[in-house]
């Protein structure tokens, strides 16, 4: 029984709870079990909230009892992220300057999920403060992809999406900054949507680059992708950035998922060198399914994405070496040094010398340098005008396609350790995802296939424009069906045993 | 540290022209914060007045008070300001305990308001025109309290303690453009542009601008060129200047340290420096070796603010009279010079004589009372003299009772001190202190004859043409009375009763 039920997809599940048939509780005693039996090799959760998982499923099954109406996603589990705040609930955000820090208030995501009685089974592992491609930057360790263990689950938001591919949970929430969500979904076979910009609610969602940072929902399947997504978006009062404006009914579009009629555009500045060839074999096949199903594909340059990586190496550091000048030791987390014998200013430098990783402070460090005076217009204000070309690269994009398709990332999931060393290597990992950050639009990433090489999955990433997210579910879902129908099974049935 | 020897006022004045630059830092009156919903009143337990937000909090977020950026767009107005019809806010990134976020929010090159002027008046009249950079949008640091140093300082302290309460309340910072041609006038130019500044804040309503609570501070930026020359020479900025009398203070130091430094030979360092209310002097704060650099960039977590031409316009019609027109305006309905307008501006009078006219006195007779008898009781109490316990509603009702011939002006002043007093309101007071003029014919006819009676000498004057001897037989009337007559009246009886024209 529990064996099945963590295979349901959050859809089939939510289905079970409300008519009676499966309780919440046991739903989430199943993942709860299945965490502490497969946990302990994946490392995808930073804390387990039993208590309060089990609280919320009781409380589910007590409504429905009373007869009371449950939402759509009512009694799922779900994997949430550390970058979001949780009252009560450790938040790290897989830093150790935030070792111990229990918030005082829940993160607008945090809590749409609690009132759609999504059950939060706890926080997932993540690189420190979400800058990273593969969780090994975590101060806590890395986690290891359910398809090799001896390989990354990507990342930022590599937690995330190995809590799903473990079927540890059937829902998760990323955070997509230059493709945390994405990256992730693609290298486990999983879906994972980036919302537009302004979207979902950043409130509570510790910041890294404010300009680009999006939550968005990861799921097996795109419909349950949608059910999630239309659970956490909308306006939110407390983000003067997001968008007053109603939400596409994207449920709607995955439950009818056709690609019939929708011209599609292939980007040719998305191949060449640094793509690995089972995931353009993949990739074209993708394209040559959609002809297939019925859309026009329509070749596309965009010649402003090769400086897409550049642009974001600067936007983004310089954001964040701000976001994180507020972990100083004063209010919250680490403190180091405080002894007596050191100065307020000292405490402060110890505590971020211990306190922050290398990639962070790397990327302080650069974002310091970019937003100094005599430097700010040849760094900064190049990277803002180069976001500006790669937003109209899009403009004129769609003014010809819906979507615009491509790999979500140039190779399939590589070795632990493989690039630690070498961070050019590791950025390029989002060479594909990062435009769509800059633009501020929506991308999906869907499994496409096993590379043929390495037996791994390959994403595919659609893109359309902000406040679009249809789009994306309805081609999804074309695409997703379609392989299904031709694989016989779900991409992630092909994934080793735990 | 080196105790540098001043030179006198008028010896730095005569080598070198002064240039200034004041920055304004006012404290918005919102309920609210600038980028959150908590309170701003003052005086609350320290930490008691935070949320994530103001407390900078991983994952919060600010959003703009609407007010506040209404306040501004109306300080910009007023003070003749264009706005902008698209701006942003800035971080202004800095390390202090004090600072919840280690960075402010600000405005850097794009402010609400830019490009206006203040005419302010000195005090002989002339009006001397202080152009305005801009007036931009900030948020107030939580507040450090040194504990355990001499000097309250941080330097020496055992420990600090934080209070975030006042985090995150609005600020508007309003930047002269450099004031230059004011020479010897400088101080009391800055004195003057800091107080008509407060005027207009106070009548936009915007906020209480009371300097020594802080909700209005003052930094005096100076520097020396020699006569005649056009480069500026390196400035000093005195900080937090909060007394009208300090800025003028502070100006006149710094005038004179800057000569005594420049005409021996050395140069000045560009620096911040701390003003001493006691002996006037300023010292060195931390010096700027380098330009501190700020590392600004536009705010990611808020939206451009764009107010529409509408709403400035609608705005715009919310302005109330600007304080230096309406002195005029009031200065030409009152009649009264120059110089007695500024002794009433001086005795902070203006407010009550317009309060007391409008409800009913003649301006004369409002001026008189708050400006003699009220003035010298406020003297005396070391009040402000709206804090005097009398409203003008009473002073104008002791007026109409002067009016009536109920009071002379003896009695009006007993009256009046009856309600300071606390013994009521005037019509009370008269009534308790049985203080009714008395204008009872015969009462008074009987005082007169008697009065005649006891002074023949007199008496016989005045029937033999010396009018003005009349005075005496008044008063021998009014001690009688015990000053309850009506003098006038006495007096007409008086010359009737000798047979005399008046």
């Amino acid at each position: 029984m529990a064996g099945e039920l963590i295979k349901l997809t959050a859809a089939e599940l939510a289905a079970k709870i409300a008519s009676g048939e499966v309780t919440a509780v046991e739903a989430t005693e199943a993942h709860l079990a299945r965490i502490g039996a497969v946990d302990e090799k994946i490392n995808a959760f930073l804390h387990v909230d039993r208590e309060g998982a089990l609280a919320q499923a009781r409380e589910v099954d007590a409504k429905r009892e009373r007869g009371e109406k449950l939402g759509p996603l009512a009694g799922v589990p779900l994997a949430l992220k550390d970058l979001f705040t949780t009252e009560g609930v450790p938040t790290t955000a897989g830093s150790k300057i935030l070792e111990g820090w229990i918030p005082p208030y829940d993160a607008t995501v945090t809590k749409r999920l609690k009132d759609a009685d999504v059950v939060i089974l706890g926080k997932t592992n993540m690189d420190e403060f979400a800058m990273g491609s593969s969780t090994e930057n975590s101060a806590y360790g890395p986690t290891a992809n359910p398809w090799d263990l001896t390989r990354i689950p990507g990342g930022s938001g590599g937690g995330s999406a190995a809590s799903l591919a473990a079927h540890m949970a059937p829902l998760a929430i990323g955070t997509d900054t230059g493709g945390s969500i994405r990256q992730p979904a693609a290298v486990t076979g999983t879906v994972g949507v980036k919302p537009t910009y302004g979207g979902v609610s950043r409130y509570g969602m510790i910041a890294f680059s404010s300009s680009l940072d999006q939550g968005g929902p990861c799921a097996r399947t795109v419909l349950d992708a949608a059910l999630l997504h239309s659970v956490i978006a909308g306006y939110d009062e407390k983000d003067s950035t997001s968008i007053a404006q109603p939400v596409p009914d994207i449920v709607e579009a995955a439950r009818n998922g056709s690609a019939q009629g929708m011209r599609v555009g292939v980007v040719k500045e998305f191949r060449g060198e640094g793509y690995q060839a089972g995931v353009m074999q993949r990739f074209d096949e993708s394209v040559e399914l959609l002809r297939e199903l019925g859309a026009e594909i329509v070749e596309l340059s965009c010649p402003s994405f090769t400086k897409a990586l550049a642009a974001y190496y600067l936007i983004a550091p310089s954001e964040c070496s701000s976001n994180l000048a507020r972990f100083d030791a004063m209010r919250y987390g680490l403190r180091t040094g405080d002894d007596g014998t050191h100065s307020a200013e000292e405490v402060t430098a110890l505590t971020r010398e211990e306190g922050f990783g290398p990639e962070v402070k790397r990327r302080i460090m650069l974002g310091t340098y970019a937003l100094s005076s005599g430097y700010y217009d040849a760094y900064y204000g190049s990277a803002q005008k180069v976001r500006t070309l790669i937003t109209r690269d899009f403009e004129k994009a769609f003014e010809q396609v819906d979507v615009v398709v491509s790999p979500t990332t140039p190779t399939t999931a590589f070795p632990i350790g493989e690039r630690v060393d070498d961070p050019m290597a590791m950025y390029l990992a989002d060479l594909c995802t990062i435009p769509s950050n800059l633009a501020g639009n929506s991308a999906m990433s869907i499994p496409c296939g096993l590379a043929p090489e390495d037996g791994l999955p390959v994403g595919l990433q659609i893109i359309a424009p902000a406040m679009a997210e249809d789009r994306l579910y309805r081609v999804g879902a074309a695409v997703e069906a379609a392989f299904q129908a031709r694989w016989g099974h779900p991409l992630l049935e092909e994934a080793p045993s735990l | 540290m080196t105790v540098t020897e001043l030179v006198s006022y008028d010896e730095a004045l005569a080598s070198y022209d002064p240039v200034m630059g004041l920055e304004v830092h006012v404290e918005l009156g919102t309920r609210t914060k600038m980028f959150c919903g908590c309170s701003t009143e003052l005086g609350a337990e320290p930490n008691s007045q935070v949320c994530p937000t103001c407390l900078g909090l991983p994952g919060a977020l600010p959003v703009v008070n609407k007010v506040g950026v209404e306040s501004a767009i109306r300080i910009g107005l007023a003070l003749n300001c264009q706005i902008a019809d698209w701006c942003r806010f800035a971080r202004k990134n800095y390390f202090y305990p004090d600072m919840p976020k280690n960075f402010q929010t600000s405005q850097y090159d794009e402010p609400i308001a830019f490009d206006g002027y203040l005419d302010v008046q000195l005090e002989d009249g002339e009006v001397f025109r202080v152009e305005i950079e801009r007036a931009h949008m900030e948020e107030d640091t939580g507040k450090s309290t040194h504990v355990g140093g001499a000097t309250g300082r941080i330097h020496g302290a055992s420990h600090s303690l934080l209070d975030y309460n006042r985090a995150g309340i609005p600020l508007i910072e309003i930047v002269t453009k450099p004031i230059v041609g004011a020479g010897e006038r400088a101080p009391e130019v800055a004195k003057a542009y800091v107080a008509e500044l407060r005027e207009l804040i106070k009548a936009l309503g915007v906020s209480e601008a009371r300097m020594e609570m802080g909700q209005m501070r003052c930094d005096v930026n100076l520097s020396l060129r020699p006569k005649g020359t056009e480069k500026f020479g390196t400035r000093s900025e005195t900080k937090n200047v909060n007394s009208l009398r300090s800025v003028e203070r502070a100006a006149r130091f710094e005038i004179q340290r800057h000569a005594a430094v420049l005409s021996s030979g050395g140069t000045i360092i560009q620096e911040t420096r701390h003003f001493h209310e006691d002996d006037g002097s300023t010292t060195s704060g931390r010096a700027k070796e380098e330009a501190e650099d700020y590392r600004y960039f536009p705010e990611p977590d808020l939206v451009p603010v764009a107010p529409s031409r509408e709403w400035v316009e609608e705005l715009r019609g919310t302005l109330p009279e600007l304080p230096r027109l309406r002195r005029k305006r009031l200065q030409e309905e009152w009649g009264i010079s120059d110089h007695e307008m500024q002794s009433v501006l001086n005795a902070g009078a203006v407010d009550p004589i317009v309060a007391t006219v409008d409800a009913g006195a003649p301006a004369d007779q409002a001026r008189k009372w708050w400006m003699g008898e009220l003035a010298r009781r406020a003297n005396e109490d070391d009040l402000e003299l709206a804090a005097l316990p009398i409203t003008p509603e009473q002073i104008a009702r002791i007026c109409a009772l002067v009016a009536e011939g109920s009071l002379n002006d003896k009695l009006a002043r007993q009256t009046i001190e009856g309600v300071l007093a606390g013994e009521g309101g005037p019509d009370e007071v008269v009534e308790k202190r049985g203080l009714k003029i008395v204008s009872d014919e015969g009462a008074l006819g009987t005082a007169v004859d008697e009065a005649i009676a006891g002074n023949p000498d007199i008496a016989e004057k005045v029937r033999g043409g010396k009018v003005q001897a009349a005075g005496a037989l008044v008063g021998a009337v009014m001690k009688a009375t015990r000053g309850q007559a009506d003098a006038a009246r006495a007096r007409q009886m008086i010359l009737e009763k000798l047979g005399v024209e008046g």
